[in-house]
């Protein structure tokens, strides 16, 4: 084992290099003075006021945190359902077909989801008049359906690692179906949800190809925002954009680990005693 | 357990008994739990496909929307007329642009799956090596970077692989090359973001297969003789091997229908069919022939893929 150590060490290094190299290099480039991206001209906050001042991307950042709150919320209201139906009901008449539709959109290309959604929309809008015309209501469709999935998925997973003792006593003793769900299971998958719901807001947040196909006029989100600028070459703007988004996933991931490590040793002690 | 659960839940006819409208009520809950999603996905997920069906057999038109309808229908005279036109999957297969961009794209992400698998492994290995607070903290280094924007993680590379970028300045300055390189808009740079972006997805599977696995096996092997590229290979490479498919099959299916990162790191030939149908339906406003490929994509590449994880699925359940 030692002798290969030095390999390892070695390439597990070059490895991590690789993931952040680009991302250090676009922090520090978004405090660069000169307007050329890759000329040094000194340090300078230039780019993050430009930023502030710009309102196309301000107001596409306040649409695209809209969308992806609505979208995450539904997604994990539809996506609890999906995953409590599928590992607790037991053999139902269309489970195949439900699980089929569940896990399906996680392996749809993006190009086909997004088409599909709009020319439904189109139809839909030929023949029942609804909904007129494209744009933030249809985007939050589009999300709370393909992130309903990803939550889905992780709802089941923890239900089906789940002792169900818990559940079994709760109906034991009388608890209507309703009053287990939300007295016993619910409290029981929270972290699960509280997951799924971050991670169906970050999918949403990112969403670029999904968005650009379902999105009317004048309801740009900031991924299409950020795409037809970055599309011409790289802008220092994009840069202070990207180290403030980066920032803010830095610090909300470090809490949760904060906060689960604490939780752990809360048990710990708990056991303890 | 389970009889006791039945019971509860579905309200055996059998069990007619005191409580009888108490589980004729359980009943309606348990449709609407049910129906709620099932609605939701058939008339967002899988009647959509019925219409990209619909639209691919339509011909293009000058019109709101620019595609022609498959039935008319005309009361007075008493005539249904049913047009179908398969003219956009014969140009699909007559075309070799498209067989090309079909054949381009599983070969790109076929290599850029096998370096992401070659790149993570020792990431994965080491992690699965080191020790309590170390290995949380190298975790968290590998999962950081999935949860800041995708988009933005490919325009990382733009920066890094342009022409006057850092790579192309840091070989100058090296006097490895004499010219700057022409790295950006070429296959390479696609190669390099699909591993980039792709990297998490490959290195968490292996690490929980690299985790299980019990390390004595491999000192066994050495004790008994076996070098160590003789362990690895007869050792640790089929204990981690769930791990490995896993992996593949996450980073290999995005990698097929990608189409932000050949947008911004490939060329204009780089061919890639997600990219050939962005193009198709907003450059050229064709719906017909967008839907065509799709629908030829659904079902040379996703179904297949679909099959191969429900086995999976379904050998790592057993």
């Amino acid at each position: 084992m030692k002798r290969r150590s030095w390999f390892l060490n070695l390439s597990a290094t070059a490895g991590f290099i690789f993931l952040y190299a680009p991302i250090v290099a676009l922090i520090v480039y978004s405090f660069n003075k000169s307007k050329l991206v890759t000329v040094w001209g000194g340090w300078s906050l230039k780019w993050y006021t430009e930023l502030f001042n710009n309102e196309q991307i301000i107001e596409a950042a306040w649409l695209s945190v809209k969308i992806a709150f609505i979208s995450a919320s539904l997604a994990v209201v539809l996506g609890t359902l999906a995953g409590y139906a599928m590992s607790r009901f037991g053999p139902f008449r269309g489970k195949m077909i439900l699980s089929g539709w569940v896990t399906a959109p996680l392996v749809m290309p993006e190009v086909i989801t997004g088409l599909s959604l709009l020319l439904l929309f189109v139809a839909m809008e030929r023949i029942f008049g609804w909904p007129s015309g494209r744009g933030t209501g249809t985007i939050i469709i589009a999300h709370t359906t393909f992130c309903m999935a990803y939550v889905a998925v992780i709802v089941q997973a923890r239900l089906s690692s789940m002792d169900e003792s818990l559940e079994e006593a709760a109906m034991d003793l009388g608890a209507r179906p309703s009053s287990l769900f939300f007295l016993v299971t619910l409290p029981l998958i929270a972290p699960a949800i509280i997951s799924g719901w971050l991670l169906s807001f970050t999918l949403s947040l990112d969403d670029l190809v999904i968005a650009s196909f379902v999105s009317g006029p004048g309801n740009s989100t900031l991924p299409m925002v950020i795409f037809s600028k970055v599309r011409l070459g790289v802008t220092p703007e994009v840069n202070a954009l990207a180290t403030l988004m980066i920032l803010i996933v830095a610090v909300g991931v470090i809490a949760a680990m904060y906060q689960m490590r604490r939780q752990a040793r809360l048990l710990e002690r708990l056991d303890n005693n | 357990m389970s009889i006791l659960k039945g019971s509860a839940w579905i309200g055996d006819e059998s069990q007619i008994g005191v409580k009888r409208p108490f589980f004729s009520r359980i009943r309606w809950g348990k449709l609407a739990v049910i129906s709620m999603p099932m609605f939701w996905l058939g008339l967002f997920f899988f009647v959509p496909f019925l219409v990209v069906f619909k639209i691919s057999l339509a011909e293009t038109a000058i019109a709101v929307p620019p595609y022609t309808s498959l039935l008319e229908w005309n009361l007075e005279e008493a005539y249904l007329n049913l047009k179908i036109n398969l003219g956009n999957y014969f140009y699909l297969v007559e075309d070799t642009f498209y067989l090309d961009a079909y054949l381009n794209s599983i070969k790109i992400a076929a290599i850029s799956t096998l370096i992401t698998l070659i790149v993570a492994f020792p990431i994965a290995y080491l992690i699965a090596r080191s020790e309590g607070s170390v290995r949380g903290l190298l975790l968290a280094a590998v999962i950081l970077p999935f949860w800041t924007s995708f988009l933005l993680r490919v325009y990382a590379w733009m920066g890094f692989l342009k022409k006057n970028g850092i790579v192309n300045d840091m070989l100058l300055g090296m006097g490895v090359i004499d010219q700057p390189l022409q790295m950006l808009q070429t296959d390479f740079a696609v190669y390099v973001g699909i591993v980039y972006t792709y990297l998490p997805f490959m290195v968490l599977p292996l690490y929980s297969a690299l985790e299980k696995m019990d390390m004595t096996l491999l000192e066994a092997a050495e004790d008994l003789g076996a070098r160590p590229v003789t362990g690895f290979c007869l050792v640790t490479l089929p204990l981690a091997l769930p791990g490995i498919i896993a992996g593949c099959l996450l980073v290999f299916i995005p990698a097929v229908g990608e189409f932000v990162i050949p947008a911004l790191l490939g060329g204009s030939d780089t061919l890639m069919i997600g990219r050939v149908l962005w193009d198709e339906f907003f450059l050229n406003r064709d719906w017909p022939m967008a839907s065509a490929v799709a629908i030829v994509m659904l079902i040379v590449l996703v179904l297949p893929i679909m099959l191969i994880r429900n086995t999976q699925g379904k050998e790592a359940a057993s």
